[in-house]
């Protein structure tokens, strides 16, 4: 998961921006998009500070992410729908979904020359895996036999109670991981994983040259990959201010360069990058300041795109809350969703840079399903609000001692569609509710992990490869790492088992479905919209669009 | 001379421990696990957040926490944030941006400020005078964000006389935008406690006594009125430079100036305790090195003051 919390705060001043940019674009209409393009300019995009060394198993964030995903390139790539195409990888193959066979392009090499081979990817996934390695990915590769024994870890427990786990790893090498010659990697999982190769193209399963295993940190610095582009030179990754990327010359995988290279310009505030743009000093962002969500379209005209992408919200409920306990329980979290109007906020509050969900996963995703038997609970109707919630009433009165809190970190602008979707409860229920807002989303997070917030809780993913089981799996299983409220229904993990072992991908969509429908009767979460990145280029750029997580896809940018 | 400089060198040490105690203990308390919070979402195992937590001592208790701070200063070792870079590096970078952009601001203001308060000053109640008055009101009474986004988008992006911002670019000429704005708000300030001073001196007994010995006016002005009436100015100006290289957060960020106050910024956002007392700790010293030096220009422009008694 990549996530950006990063935000605006001086955004309130930009209000004066507004009402001067107004005037700024003057005459910019796109003459002829035409123009003949330059397949040697190099294009500066908005970025910032990457979080960690550029190593892809330990790269989690956005700013990092984007450099490590042109660095380097791995077994299988995402086309621009979200499907995977074959990249390094001339056949993957499996018979029943546990034991899989994956033959490597043979003769494609790193920027400094060695061979990537079977072993390369071997040793990359072992390193990442490896609970001493450290690494913020390592999770990626649960579900290979042996993960359990590298990925160990010992809880210690201290005298005032607080715990501490150590890595412990009882084995160097995950077992069911082997290179059986130099093109050939086997592949056994623990159990069947229909989705399993679907995996292959995020960034945790690229191949790391054997340098990086030596030093990570120092490879970090200054990292040597086999993508589609590589540093400018030694120190290309000036801190605080940019990493410069050229095309690198040798690469011949399905995400060929169209540009000379990417000149990352580190901002941070979207502000002043949004500035830059309009007085082409800036060729591409992928953030539009929320003050100019109302412009960016005429700001920007011919120079923008709004693709919907893998990412989506929800308000989740925490069963621990009595009030949503039980059938009453049930009736009210159905009463919450009919009340709220994601049509009208997603146009009026969002501008349409969000669309109103209509299940629990995203709609670029293979498999995906708009009228799965349930989802009628998402459509606004204040009748039927009005009706359960009085139904409810009769089993089990509502405890409105205390308002209704929607708890949410106001940093990133969220305030403005809580209070709207509190005002929606308000009206349509007769019940008080409001924001429960914090300063930071550490502290919102800490909450949730602890089970102490009284109320509803935002909550969003963002898919780190396209399948329908990113967004249920690790969200709503029981026990599930980013399942903080702690929803648990075994037929709803009975399901997710049986849609990973099937033996075609449709049977598995089929059964994540049917899974939905469990999570549509008990609504642990209420679906809220899905998100849509606008983008905005200047007159350096051609064209530019995002890929299915939102990214945008550089180098597919055409430079003038 | 040399013992009063030792004796405010010496008070350094109780405002250093101070500051940093009481910054350092703010950012403790603030609320939320800041490592879980790089995270977003989706954590990583356990074992790595533990081990993040070690590696910053955020799971010691504060006393232990703060005593490594300071013991790892005094061996100049601040450390790394938690982006894993050097604490050491990024200040390196981070304040000479600033010390540029602050030179920059204190020239613009003290030049203008000081040239246009002694005509203000001179003339007093003459239309040059009322007309500086109003519009210093104005630019104090206009808040600095207004003026940058003004500035940025007038001469940034309408006219394009200079980039829109700094970036990594950060040289004398890509930061005179944000050096004006900076310096807007006490040029207004320099300007009136100038006039001011000068318009009082004016009629001081020692300015008639230098017109009546047949001196030239220039040189009346110049070595006479404005050189006693430099010591609030001066005063001023020495505050000023320590904010001033305290980072201009506003300006920096609207300018996305790679300087002390966006790193402040960035690092505060983060709740990055070690960066946030780090760079406290540098404006300390130069906080009380500015003030130093202000007391020292003093005996220079009132050779009456003396400092040794």
């Amino acid at each position: 998961m990549r996530f950006s919390r990063t935000s605006k705060a001086l955004g309130v001043a930009a209000i004066i921006a507004l009402a001067v940019t107004g005037c700024g674009g003057g005459g910019g209409s796109n003459t002829n998009s035409s123009a003949a393009t330059d397949p040697n300019k190099v294009i500066s995009a908005y970025s910032n500070e990457p979080q960690n060394p550029l190593l892809p198993a330990n790269t989690n964030e956005v700013y990092g992410g984007r450099v490590v995903e042109l660095l380097f390139e791995g077994l299988r790539a995402y086309d621009s729908d979200g499907k995977p195409v074959n990249a390094l990888a001339e056949s993957i193959e499996t018979t029943d979904s546990q034991n899989w066979t994956i033959k490597v392009k043979s003769g494609s090499k790193f920027t400094n020359g060695e061979p990537v081979t079977a072993k390369t990817f071997v040793d990359s996934w072992n390193f990442a895996a490896l609970s001493t390695n450290l690494q913020n990915n390592g999770f990626f590769f649960e579900s290979i036999e042996g993960y359990a024994d590298v990925s160990a870890v010992t809880e210690t427990t201290s005298a005032d109670g607080k715990k501490t786990s150590t890595p412990a790893p009882t084995a160097q090498t995950m077992s069911g991981l082997a290179a059986t010659d130099d093109q050939t990697i086997t592949v056994k999982l623990t159990q069947p994983e229909a989705d399993w190769s679907l995996r292959l193209g995020y960034s945790a399963f690229y191949p790391l040259p054997s340098e990086a295993l030596k030093d990570s940190k120092k490879f970090g610095e200054n990292p040597i990959g086999n993508g589609p582009y590589k540093f400018e030179k030694e120190g290309a990754w000036v801190h605080d201010q940019s990493i410069s990327l050229v095309k690198n010359p040798d690469y011949t995988g399905p995400r060929a360069a169209k540009n000379g290279g990417v000149t990352f310009k580190f901002y941070t505030d979207p502000g002043p990058a949004y500035t830059d743009l309009q007085a082409d000093n800036l060729d591409i962002t992928d953030v539009v300041p929320s003050n100019a969500l109302k412009t960016y379209t005429t700001d920007f005209p011919d120079r923008n795109s709004t693709r919907p992408n893998a990412n989506n919200a929800t308000l989740n409920i925490p069963g621990y809350n009595p009030n949503f306990q039980g059938e009453a329980g049930k009736l009210r979290r159905q009463a919450l969703s009919h009340a709220i109007n994601r049509e009208e906020i997603t146009k009026v509050i969002f501008n349409g840079t969000r669309t109103p969900a209509t299940e629990f996963t995203a709609p670029v995703l293979d498999g995906y399903n708009d009228a799965i038997p349930g989802s009628d609970v998402l459509k606004f109707d204040a009748a039927k609000a009005k009706d359960l919630w009085a139904q409810a009433e009769k089993i089990k009165p509502y405890d409105g001692s205390k308002p209704l809190l929607i708890a949410s970190n106001t940093d990133g602008g969220n305030k403005e569609w809580i209070d709207a979707v509190a005002n929606g409860f308000k009206n349509n229920l007769g019940i008080e509710a409001e924001i429960q807002p914090f300063a930071k989303f550490a502290e919102v997070l800490d909450l949730r992990k602890s089970q102490s917030l009284p109320g509803l809780t935002r909550a969003g993913w963002q898919g780190d490869y396209p399948s329908l089981y990113n967004f249920l799996g690790p969200v709503w299983a029981t026990n599930a790492s980013s399942n903080y409220e702690k929803y648990s229904n075994p037929e709803f993990d009975k399901l997710l088992k049986e849609g990973l072992a099937a033996k075609t991908p449709e049977d598995a969509n089929a059964k994540f479905n049917k899974a939905q429908e469990v999570l549509f009767t008990d609504l642990p979460g209420l679906p809220l919209w899905y998100r849509a990145t606008p983008i905005v280029w200047s007159n350096n750029v051609v064209s530019a669009e995002t890929g299915w997580n939102g990214g945008i896809r550089y180098f597919d940018i055409e430079a003038k | 001379m040399v013992r009063f400089i030792f004796r405010r060198l010496l008070q350094v040490i109780p405002v250093f421990l101070g500051t940093t105690l009481l910054v350092y203990y703010m950012v403790f308390a603030l609320p939320g696990d800041p490592i879980a919070a790089l995270f977003g979402e989706r954590q990583p195992p356990q074992s790595v957040i533990d081990a993040l937590r070690a590696q910053y001592n955020l799971d010691q208790p504060f006393w232990v926490q703060y005593g490594l701070f300071i013991k790892n200063l005094f061996t100049f070792n601040l450390g790394v944030d938690f982006t894993q870079q050097p604490i050491a590096d990024s200040l390196a970078r981070a304040f000479p941006v600033t010390a540029m952009l602050a030179i920059e601001a204190l020239i613009i203001q003290a030049v203008f400020g000081i040239a246009f308060g002694v005509f203000a000053g001179l003339k007093k109640g003459k239309l040059f005078d009322s007309t500086v008055l109003v519009v210093s009101l104005l630019v104090i009474a206009v808040p600095t964000f207004v003026l940058g986004f003004v500035f940025q988008l007038v001469f940034g992006v309408q006219l394009g006389w200079a980039k829109p911002t700094v970036g990594a670019n950060a040289d004398w000429g890509n930061l005179i935008l944000p050096a004006i704005v900076l310096g807007l708000v006490s040029f207004a300030y320099v300007l009136r406690l100038t006039r001011a001073s000068v318009s009082e001196n004016m009629n001081a007994d020692y300015v008639r006594t230098a017109t009546a010995k047949g001196l030239s006016r220039p040189r009346v002005v110049i070595a006479h009125i404005l050189r006693n009436s430099l010591i609030p100015v001066v005063t001023y100006l020495g505050a000023n430079l320590g904010g001033l290289m305290g980072g201009a957060i506003v300006t920096e960020g609207i300018f996305n100036v790679p300087g002390v106050g966006n790193k402040l910024f960035q690092a505060i956002q983060r709740s990055e305790g070690p960066t946030i007392v780090a760079i406290v700790s540098v404006l300390v010293l130069v906080f009380v090195i500015t003030n130093l030096l202000v007391d020292l220009l003093y005996a220079w422009l009132d050779p009456r003051i003396r400092y040794d008694q």
